[in-house]
This record gives structure tokens, sequence and C-alpha cells, in this order.
């Protein structure tokens, strides 16, 4: 059975141009880029061309990029590195402005900042299409807002966040703010998933923080970075031998800080290209999915990631779906609560008004940059397949 | 899995906002030796795989039995004869369970 891969908002394969860059620095180039020596110096010159691939990528420098393991982590530092450094320099009160559809990644993170009493958290609704209000974040800012935090796409239903209008706004609130004494309000932006479609430039976005991850953009799992702007104060969440710019001890992963840059690099070098056929291929998909009965699109019709097809079918739960499909070779996801730890709903449908009845059958179609129009074409007469299947295996109500 | 035209008895459990609904069949024959006993069962569910691997497991174990012994299938026993059900998803067996029993009072009910 050929297996069609359509969840590459989940996870991405190592590209075989990344693979081939790591693959010295595992046994032969294994050196400890804190040593002296020609292999030590080998591993630090490695690590440091990566990081100005990824620095040029973001229109940053290079003094700006930390490695880290994983977005989540670059999310953690930068939310309670950023509160601990404010508190040092002797600000008490601290107000974190943020969405109710962020990763869990971000929203734990701010709970636990919550639970610790470090800061007050405003949770943002969103509209029906997952988007958040830039005139909301104007209205929840406080004297005490030292932090606004949305992610640039979300992972569920694809919505793209109005960034650079955040950011332009920010920008217009810190010059009145510095005027008042007041703290300036800095900007973080959780990149997962917009790295290779959209505009990444941290100065044209007003961006302070930007956290990103390898393993969706054909790097392996396990290596991350965050972007902090120059200046901005920060202290590090891990102790040790001060690698990273003093910001993230312990030894750096070499291969895999080699693969993320080569992933950078190779994502922006057909960006254009990708993008257009990437969107081309998304468009056949939705207007697919949506002649079938009971399906329903989630997030925004316009303003989404080329990659993201998210919808909701009625009369079908999600987790059935999608092992039903993956007995048939196509890998997919569903925010279905029985997929889920708390057995709770997704919290991006719920908060963009879908009720749980209908989220129990969300489905997440995630393309890549290999999928072709083939694979649309197959998944799609299966998957119409099988929603008949398990409609006519659920009782009347 | 499926409908019994005209059953003996029926029973619908679970809500779809809980996102698990069962719909239980079933026709009950008299036999000398057995007495009263499940001479088909069948089913319907909305819900996820363990909610419709229960049901199924369920219609399987019960099938030709005496209602008497029907009766006492256990969550346990269902969840056992499908290799285990993980933690989170012992509830779905304990829906499959309650439908049944609750298929045969509708048909002692009427009866």
């Amino acid at each position: 059975m050929k297996k069609i891969y359509l969840d590459f908002a989940a996870t991405t394969p190592v590209d075989p141009k990344v693979l081939q860059a790591m693959k010295p620095y595992f046994a032969q180039k294994f050196g400890n880029a804190s040593e002296q020596h020609s292999l030590g110096q080998e591993a630090r010159e490695a690590i440091e061309t990566s990081r100005n691939k990824i620095a040029n990528f973001l229109g940053a420098s290079n003094n700006e990029i930390i490695f880290t393991g994983s977005a989540t982590e670059s999310i953690n530092l930068s939310h309670k590195g950023l509160l601990e450094a404010l508190a040092s320099s002797g600000m008490k009160k601290f107000h974190i402005i943020t969405s109710q559809v962020e990763h869990k990644a971000m929203l734990e993170t701010c709970k636990h900042l919550e639970k610790l009493g470090w800061a007050n958290v405003t949770y943002l609704p969103v509209d029906k299409f997952g988007m958040v209000s830039v005139t909301d974040i104007e209205n929840a800012t406080t004297e005490h807002t030292v932090l606004v935090s949305i992610m640039y796409v979300n992972n569920e239903v694809g919505t793209i966040q109005p960034i650079k209008e955040i950011g332009n706004l920010l920008i217009k609130l810190n010059k009145r703010r510095t005027v008042n004494h007041e703290p300036r309000i800095l900007f973080h932006t959780d990149a997962t998933q917009a790295i290779q479609y959209l505009d990444c430039n941290v100065d044209r976005l007003g961006i302070d923080f930007l956290s990103l991850t390898g393993h969706k953009i054909y790097a392996p799992k396990g290596v991350g970075a965050l972007f902090v702007r120059s200046g901005t104060p920060l202290i590090r969440q891990m102790d040790g031998g001060g690698q990273e710019l003093k910001l993230r001890s312990g030894t750096e992963n070499v291969p895999y800080i080699v693969g993320l840059g080569k992933a950078v690099e190779v994502s922006a070098k057909c960006k254009v290209q990708r993008v257009k056929s990437i969107r081309s291929l998304q468009k056949l998909l939705i207007s697919r999915i949506l002649q079938f009965p009971g399906v329903k699109l989630t997030g925004h019709p316009i303003k989404r990631a080329p990659h993201i097809v998210s919808f909701v079918v009625n009369n079908v739960e999600g987790e059935a779906l999608v092992l039903m499909l993956s007995a048939a070779g196509i890998m997919v996801s569903t925010g279905s609560a029985c997929t889920s730890n708390s057995l709770e709903p997704s919290h991006v449908l719920t908060a963009m008004g879908v009720s749980a009845e209908l989220s129990h059958g969300s489905v997440r179609f995630s393309l890549g940059k290999h999928t072709t129009e083939k694979e649309i074409n197959d998944a799609v007469r299966i998957f119409e397949e099988i929603v008949q299947k398990l409609r006519l295996m659920a009782p009347q109500i | 899995m499926g409908v019994i035209k005209d059953p003996s008895g029926q029973a619908i459990v679970g809500n779809p906002r809980c996102g698990d609904v069962m719909k239980f069949y079933i026709k009950v024959g008299k036999d000398i030796k057995k007495g009263e006993y499940l001479k088909d069962v069948k089913f319907q569910t909305l819900g996820c795989g363990a909610a419709i691997a229960t049901s199924s497991m369920i219609t399987v174990l019960v099938k030709g039995k005496p209602l008497k012994e029907a009766e006492k299938v256990t969550k346990k026993a269902i969840a056992e004869a499908l290799g285990g059900l993980p933690a989170i998803k012992m509830h779905c067996s304990v829906l499959a369970d309650e439908g049944l029993k609750k298929a045969i009072e509708n048909y002692r009910k009427k009866s």
C-alpha cells in the first residue's frame, strides 16, 4: 500500500541536503566547540556558520540568535528569561498579552508564570476565523504590560495573525511609553509554522523575540532557535558552562545546529516557488473537500498559511477517521478530544466558537514540498469513502 | 455493526457533546436449555477507535448468550478481550457495557 503523508505541520522528514550537511559532525568532526584545538574550532566554526545563516534569514545579527532544543524551549527561555531580567532590574508588576489559540508551549508557559505570581496574563479571544484583533491588543495594554506574544501561523487551522500590524502598533505605543517613563512592550512571535512560507524579517515585522524549530522545516527534531533583539533583557534559564552567548548552557548539539542552518538556507532558496506550488495544491484540496456534504473549512478563508487545510466533518469522530485513513495509508491529524490527554476538544476550535460536537470531527491535512496533485486526489477519494463508511456506522439521533 | 429491524430491545447511550454515542439493538430468542438468550446483537457508534472497538467487542462477547449471562459481562472483560485499553479510553468500555445493559432493560420493560 502506498503511503500518503499529509501531516507536514506535525513534522517533516529530514531533507537529504540537510542530512548530508550534518553527517560529518557525528563521527569525524565531533569536537566540543568550547575546546581550543582544531577539532573544537572546526565545530565552533560550523556552529557560527549556521548561526549566520539563520541571522541572515531573519535579517538579524549573529549575536541575536541562540540555539535551543525546540521552539518550546525558545518560548520558555524568552518568556521566563525576560521576566526574570526585568524583575532583577527592580520592576515588580508584569502583564503579558497573548491569545487563546496559542500553542500549548505558550499557554502552559504563561500559566506557569501566573502560578508563580510573576505575571498577570490576558488571553485574548479570537474571531470565528481564529484571528486576533490588533485593537483588542491595544485595549488590553496596561502600564504594566511588558510582553505581547502572538503566534505567526496557527498550527491547527493555519490562520495567519496580523504580526506586522501588531509590530507597528507596539512601535507606536512604545514611543508614547518611553516619554511617559513606562516600560517598553516587547513582542514575541512563535514562527514555527511560518518560516517556510512567510516574511520572517524581524525588522520589517517589529519583533523582539522569535521562536522557531527545525523539525517543521526538514531539519531533525530536537533543535530550535530563539531570536532575541540586541539589548533585550534576558536571563538564562539553564545554568552551566555559558554556551550560546551565556544564555543557554550545555554543550552545543553541533550536527543538529548544522542541520538547522542548512534547512533554513534550503528553505529560503526556493521560497517563492514553493509557496506558489503548495498554495495551488491547497486550493485544489479545499475545493474538492468542500464539495463533500457536511464538511466545513475552519480557519481563515484567505489569510491562511499555504500548507494547512483544516475542517470539521459532521457526524464523524476525528480519531476514528484518522485511524481509518491511516489503515488506508493516509496520514493526517485531528483536534478531536479523543486524541488529547485531557479529553477536551481543541482549545483553538473552542476559542473560534466551534461547538464541541463539531470539534470532535476536526481534521487537518498539511502539505509539504513534495506533495503531489495525485496524492491530493487519491487522499480526497479515500477520505470520502471513509467518511461515508463512518456515517453509516453512526446512529441517527 | 448495523441495525436490527424490529428489535426486541434497544438503547442509546453517551452524547455527541462528549464525542461518543452508541446504540445497541438486541433480538431475544427463547430456548429450552438457555431460556431467554441474545439471538442477535447489533450496534451503531459515533465515536473514536476505542468506542467502535468496545461496542463491536461486546456484541461478539454476548451473542448467543442467555440474558442473565450477557448482563454479567464487565467493562474489564471487554477491555481484556481487546488486548487491553489505555487508561484514558476505559470510559469507552464502560459506555458499551452500559449500552447493552440498557438495551436488555428496555426489552424487559416491554415484555
